[in-house]
């Protein structure tokens, strides 16, 4: 039996190029069929009653027929437009940082219906959650939990040793920590202090509820973001390119980053 | 071996390539366009060909807004008819066309050239917004309206710069919310365009 013709699936759409005079081809993520794209006429133009179901930052029920290339969009309906997101600059900076990491982190058409959890998840979340770059370090290890790159972050990678609560480094090419005896003579790695260890270990391990109950200081939110950073692209070997604009806005603008 | 195309043809497969090169022009169209041409008399050719090379030697950007123009600094900005307390910022140089076109607005402009797309790596640095607070520190401007495109990259744009003009004490206001969202400007009525500056609010 052949496919049928048109089908619908819920998306969240994480990434749009244009296409043409007034099209886009538009990447969807979404609950079982991964990451797909899609073409969509004519959302550039005012008349179109598509185009607002298909923003960035949407998580919509989208209707698509075969296409003989892409997938062509045929309707769809917005399910959370998260306008709390939309009307925030840092809280839309930090999206669309999110769906960049999903979307490199992400091969077409290959299911991942936990890091799809995890994504509708951040967004609904992130308006609410007190300490928004934490909410970042939490999607950031869950993330790599869904992709296959989970830190080990208990024991000494080199010696398997447990962790004693002393200055360890986090190593991005054992994809690890390293206890002070094995680290030298190691490829570069980040020292990390005692307490950004308990953070991250606290964070990998627990749900969304422990992004709030955690109060950090903003000393030990750089040390986080610098080896969280510094490991997602050793593996990208790229930077996220989203990365930069959170920093022209922290350094700019006095947002009330936390 | 394969054998040379004959000459002809070579002519009218540049041609056709060259032409599929514009937006909206399918292979297709680019070959009707191409055997139009080599039907028509060489005079059209000729036109065609010098409207498209002076498009490129004589069109600049005005030093002051970033518009196209001829002559630099542009009509608008040379102009003593339009108000110089109003700045309206856009994206792009089409988008100065659909307001001009509703004949609304008396004030000044200022082309962006892009949106902050921090995705597709397009940060403040890389669209004119340095030049634009320049504009801004004699103190003669009094509003600045926000023509972003009414997408995410457009709000985004247009609250980033709210966030730095704001503190100057200088009114911000955005077009009114009448242009759909995820839309573009430049393809807007002349009506919807009318209302969505009529009705600017204070951002
Ligand atoms: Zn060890
Ligand atoms: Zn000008």
């Amino acid at each position: 039996m052949s496919k049928p013709r048109t089908y619908q699936t819920e998306a969240i759409i994480i990434k749009k190029t244009k296409l043409g005079e007034a099209d886009r081809i538009l990447t969807l993520f979404t609950p079982h069929l991964g990451k797909i794209q899609a073409k969509a006429r004519g959302v550039r133009r005012p008349k179109s009653k598509l185009a607002g179901h298909l923003e960035l930052l949407t998580h919509s029920l989208v209707s698509l027929a075969r296409g003989r290339n892409l997938d062509v969009i045929i309707g769809s309906q917005t399910i959370n437009s998260f306008l709390a997101l939309k009307n925030d600059l840092w809280l839309t900076s930090c999206a669309l940082y999110i769906t960049e990491l999903v979307n490199q982190f992400t091969a077409d058409n290959v299911e991942n219906y936990p890091l799809f959890q995890l994504l509708l998840e951040t967004l609904e979340q992130l308006s609410q959650m007190g300490n928004k770059e934490l909410a970042l370090r939490y999607f950031e290890l869950h993330l790599l939990d869904q992709v296959g790159y989970r830190p080990q972050l208990r024991q000494c990678v080199s010696c398997q040793q447990p962790l004693e609560p002393v200055v360890n480094c986090f190593c991005p090419s054992t994809g690890g920590m390293l206890c002070p005896n094995c680290s030298p003579g190691q490829p570069p790695s980040y020292p990390l202090s005692v307490n950004a260890q308990k953070v991250l270990r606290l964070l990998q391990n627990s749900d969304f509820s422990m992004v709030s109950r955690l109060k950090i200081d903003a000393q030990l939110s750089k040390e986080l973001e610098r080896v969280m950073g510094g490991y997602l692209k050793y593996l990208l070997e790229r930077e996220v390119k989203s990365a930069a604009w959170l920093d022209t806005l922290k350094e700019q603008i006095k947002l009330n980053t936390t | 071996m394969e054998q040379n195309p004959i000459p002809a043809a070579q002519a009218i497969n540049r041609l056709i390539e060259e032409l599929s090169k514009l937006p909206g022009i399918g292979p297709k169209s680019a070959q009707r366009l191409a055997f139009h041409l080599l039907r028509a008399p060489e005079e059209q050719s000729k036109l065609l060909a010098e409207a498209i090379l002076s498009l490129k030697q004589k069109i600049t950007l005005c030093s002051i807004c970033f518009n196209v123009t001829e002559s630099d600094p542009c009509p608008i900005c040379r102009s003593d008819q339009r108000d110089r307390s109003q700045i309206c910022i856009v994206e792009q140089p089409q988008d100065i066309l659909a307001l001009e076109h509703t004949g609304i607005y008396r004030g000044l402009y200022h082309v962006l050239h892009g949106a902050i797309s921090p995705t597709e790596g397009v940060g403040s640095e890389d669209i004119r917004i340095r030049e634009l607070l320049r504009r801004l520190e004699d103190g003669s401007v009094k509003e600045v309206i926000l023509a972003t495109n009414p997408n995410l990259e457009g709000e985004q744009t247009a609250m980033y710069l709210s966030r730095l003009i704001s503190p100057l004490g200088i009114k911000v206001t955005r077009l009114a919310r009448g242009l759909p969202f995820g839309t573009e400007l430049e393809y807007a009525d002349d009506i919807t365009l009318t209302r969505a500056i009529e009705g600017r609010q204070e951002f």
